[in-house]
């Protein structure tokens, strides 16, 4: 047999082993699906976890992922996201608010350091998984907040309800003080404000796009009246001598409603259901929606009064799921590919703060989503620019793992996409802070030495991983993608590692 | 256009994606390639640029009422004609205008304004309506009906920003750092060996796109052009000669997007901006004399835009706020110079303090999709929006 010729058996070999399930273990789903379960749900999963996991059948699985969900957070928050001010302080000059506002900047380079380590450290990755999921729904972005300690707030309301009840959450998000201020500012609401919020709240957060009129528009408006905050710092104000008490019509039910009972109606639309599943659907599931599954999982949804973890079970039990078409099927985010891949490949990071830019370059700046509608994702996370950059973190970190710690200068460059000077600046471009005061130039020098700590303390063990990988009795391949690679370099016998990363098959889940 | 059917269009998960070397070989397609002999430059100011003070209205009064510090005296501006004057930094740009090859385009925006950058931007990458989301910029909703030819590097060519903007959704754009270590970085990109579905052939479209372009550019080194050209030092100047060089280098591309900023003059606003207009004007004049010297001139249109303008009245920061219109540049051997649109009065402002806009920004687009590249625009701009004579 020829070299080529044993390469092409070998590579259908895999691509065999990639399709149908591996009966491996008894009874067991087998080590393909478990990868799958764990990376859809999840993070991209290290060797020991696969092997547990494919012990297990499909049933018990999702039951365990969903029992080990948590609503409070397993790493401790950093004194200064902590102690974050409520709310600006009045009379500042023109010095100290700018000082303020960097101050403000530096936290949240510490909050987004935080809910990275989080990610990495939680034993359960589906509670920060929706986590991400609802902070992607009920979009708000620190750029318009800019008060890290409600961003934080609102994270951990994401977390509380990460598997919760949508309902409890649509009513806590849409008073939350994050929120208020971010759909105030990024809409531009001076005219009309309740009218424009009633629009957000159906076309963003429940009905979505065509499923109302203007007519429900501007009456569930005059059941808002009434709701309103302290643009400072948000805090949800209800003023009953603003509130228009008369009789409104709705969805062609009429009644003297106030914006509570607006929600609650938006709750019993079925279409709300029908979004939120579709949109469930095409985070966990594939690009498209089978609106038949969809309708019945809405179902189940409505019927369990908006419980999220039926719902989700329903999604993860269902057929399309696990159909064999739709494996690969769905691109990793950014947070996925950096996340995961720290984790897979069991990569010890104490401080993940030089990852907040490779993030940022790939287009995931988390806390701060482009625009209401959030990041579109799939696809959408890859382009020319973004691949290469994505292939790039990617070498850096193989090369890094496949010299071990031996290679350091390798490894202070890992994860960072330009020198450190650049990386450790988290004042934003649109915010040239002319007149560097003392107090920046301070914060700046001490993020510096934060990053190169935080680089020097990164623990790669290229041995523990081959040897874990080993007791798995898994091919890398197996271990790291969602399906058959597709470069040559990566369908030899035995491939590196860089290899296997930098395949295409890679990018997918 | 559903991105999956434009991925059809481009030919994805096809032969194209797994051998570049035959889609160069292809003969191109007569008219995509007599269409794309023409190439649009945008200039992207970033963060807003203050129209009032690049093209001042310095015969109305309350331009200097509403702006008792940041006003420019008329002895300061280049007279363009009884009603406005030009920036001074901009005075690189004056042999254009008295070439009659500079048009500026004046009191551009769009009904219900959004005053936020990350909003206003994208309404002005997808020409979508201010209460509409888009997914594709305009340009590559034009692309996915009017493909480059196939021996093209790329659809784009954009320098000094990763976003996409009117190239997100689909394009294949060449995204390239100042300092250009594109081809370093594009060595990442492997060919397929077998097809993908699904997102894999996505990702795989995308590596082959970045394959080809880098190909294209590695091959034209033998052919490279050293252009005589001198570009200014500034970063600006430094985008301009990246763009210039790879497109001297390049087999072809439809656009180029540059990018200059930030103009978001929230506080001390005289020294930043004339800084920006300097660089814009140095950089621009050098890019005229580039593409003179690839005998491109005549076939190269230049455009301006920025998401929004600003505020008529400065702030108590000797600075401006967010505003809605602003007057932009097209200059280009064949472009008709002159003054386009009205004035602005300051007299008569809308409810949030700031300028109505008269000629609606997709008028602009209109005018390159049907008059430079020969194309109908109402189907790519959701409407159907009158062209300006500018060429």
């Amino acid at each position: 047999m020829t070299r080529r010729m044993l390469q092409m058996a070998y590579a259908s070999l895999l691509a065999l082993t990639f399709v149908g399930p591996v009966p491996a273990i008894a009874a067991g789903m087998g080590t393909a699906d478990a990868f799958h379960l764990l990376g859809r749900t999840g993070f991209t999963p290290p060797p020991d976890e696969i092997l547990q996991y494919a012990a297990l059948s499909r049933e018990a699985a999702v039951d365990q992922l969903l029992a080990r969900v948590n609503t409070r957070p397993v790493t401790a928050y950093p004194a200064s996201v902590i102690d974050a001010a409520g709310r600006p302080q009045t009379q500042l000059n023109e010095a100290e608010r700018r000082d303020f506002v960097a101050d403000q900047r530096f936290r949240t380079y510490d909050l987004r350091a935080w809910w990275l380590g989080e990610m990495l450290q939680t034993p359960s990755p589906l509670t920060e998984r929706m986590t991400l999921f609802w902070h992607n729904h009920f979009v708000s972005s620190e750029q318009k907040v800019r008060l890290v300690s409600l961003m934080r707030d609102q994270n951990q309301l994401f977390r509380e309800n990460a598997v919760g009840n949508f309902g409890n959450l649509l009513h806590a998000a849409s008073k939350d003080p994050a929120m208020v201020i971010y759909l105030d500012a990024a809409t531009n609401r001076k005219e009309r404000p309740n009218e424009n919020f009633a629009r957000e709240v159906m076309e963003l957060f429940t009905l979505g796009e065509g499923h109302y009129s203007e007519q429900d528009i501007k009456e569930a408006a005059r059941a808002f009246t009434g709701w309103s905050i302290d643009r400072r710092n948000g805090s949800f104000i209800y003023r009953p001598g603003l509130h228009d008490d008369g009789e409104k019509s709705i969805f062609g039910k009429t009644g003297n409603f106030d914006g509570d009972d607006v929600l609650n109606l938006l709750l019993a639309r079925k279409e709300t259901s029908e979004f939120l599943v579709a949109k469930l659907w095409r985070e966990f599931v594939s690009p498209q929606p089978d609106r038949a599954e969809v309708e019945r999982i809405a179902t189940i949804l409505r019927d369990r009064q908006y419980e999220m973890k039926p719902a989700l079970r329903a999604l993860f039990l269902s057929k399309a799921f696990w159909d064999a078409d739709n494996r690969a099927a769905l691109v990793k985010s950014p947070t996925e590919l950096v996340v995961g891949s720290l984790r897979a490949l069991q990569i010890s990071v104490p401080d993940p703060s030089p990852f907040i830019r490779t993030l940022k370059v790939l287009g995931q700046e988390l806390f701060a989503p482009p625009n209401v509608k959030g990041w579109p994702g799939n696809d959408a996370w890859i382009n020319a620019s973004t691949l290469l950059e994505r292939k790039q973190f990617l070498d850096r970190l193989a090369r890094a793992e496949e010299f071990g710690s031996a290679a350091q200068p390798q490894a202070r460059r890992m994860g960072m996409n330009g020198p450190p000077e650049r990386a450790s600046a988290p004042v934003a471009d649109d915010q040239v802070i002319r007149q560097r005061s003392a107090f920046v130039m301070e914060k700046t020098e001490a993020l510096r030495q934060r990053t190169q700590v935080a680089l020097r303390d990164i623990r790669l063990e290229p041995q523990s991983w081959n040897q874990s990988l080993a007791r798995s009795g898994l091919d890398m391949r197996n271990a790291l993608l969602a399906t058959a690679p597709v470069a040559q370099a990566s369908m030899d016998a035995q491939p590196g590692l860089r290899a296997v990363l930098l395949d295409a098959a890679y990018q997918v889940k | 256009m559903k991105r999956r059917d434009f991925l059809g269009v481009l030919g994805a998960g096809g032969l194209l994606a797994i051998s570049p070397t035959l889609a160069m070989a292809a003969a191109p397609s007569g008219a995509a390639s007599e269409r794309f002999r023409r190439l649009l430059i945008l200039v992207e100011l970033k963060g807003g640029n203050d129209g009032l003070n690049t093209i001042v209205p310095y015969a109305d009064p309350a331009y200097y009422a509403l702006r008792p510090q940041l006003g420019i005296r008329p002895e300061n501006l280049i007279r363009l004609d009884d009603r406005v004057g030009l920036n001074k930094a901009l005075s690189p740009l004056m042999p254009l205008w008295e070439g009659g090859q500079m048009a500026v385009v004046q009191g551009l925006g769009y009904p219900q304004p959004n005053l936020s950058h990350f909003r206003s931007i994208e309404i002005w990458d997808t020409a979508s309506r201010s209460n509409q989301y888009l997914d594709a910029g305009w340009v590559t909703r034009m692309l996915a009906s009017n493909p480059v030819p196939p021996a093209f590097m790329a659809d784009a060519l954009i320098v000094g920003s990763s976003d996409l903007g009117p190239l997100a959704g689909g394009a294949r754009a060449v995204t390239l750092a100042v300092n250009g270590d594109f081809e370093r970085q594009a060595r990442l990109a492997a060919l397929a060996s077998r097809p993908g579905g699904g997102a894999l052939a996505h990702v795989l479209k995308v590596e082959a796109d970045v394959s080809h372009a880098a190909q294209s550019l590695g091959n034209a080194d033998s052919l490279r052009i050293a252009l005589k050209t001198e570009f200014p030092v500034h970063e600006f100047g430094r985008t301009c000669r990246t763009a210039c060089e790879t497109l001297a280098r390049s087999s072809g591309v439809a656009v180029m997007r540059l990018t200059i900023g930030s103009f978001d003059t929230h506080q001390n606003q005289m020294g930043r901006h004339t800084a920006l207009l300097t660089q814009l004007s140095e950089g621009l004049s050098s890019v005229k004399s580039a593409l003179v010297e690839l005998g491109r001139w005549d076939d190269s249109m230049i455009m301006t835009y920025s998401e929004f303008g600003r505020r008529p009245r400065e702030n108590q920061s000797a600075g401006t706020d967010h505003g809605t219109v602003a007057p932009h540049f097209v200059m280009g051997g064949k472009v008709r110079g002159g003054l386009y649109g009205q004035t602005p009065t300051l007299d008569r402002l809308d409810e949030t303090d700031n300028l109505p806009w008269q000629i609606d920004f997709r008028q602009m687009y209109a005018t390159v999709l049907e008059r430079w590249w020969q194309l109908p625009s109402q189907d790519l701009l959701g409407g159907k929006f009158q062209s300006l004579n500018i060429v």
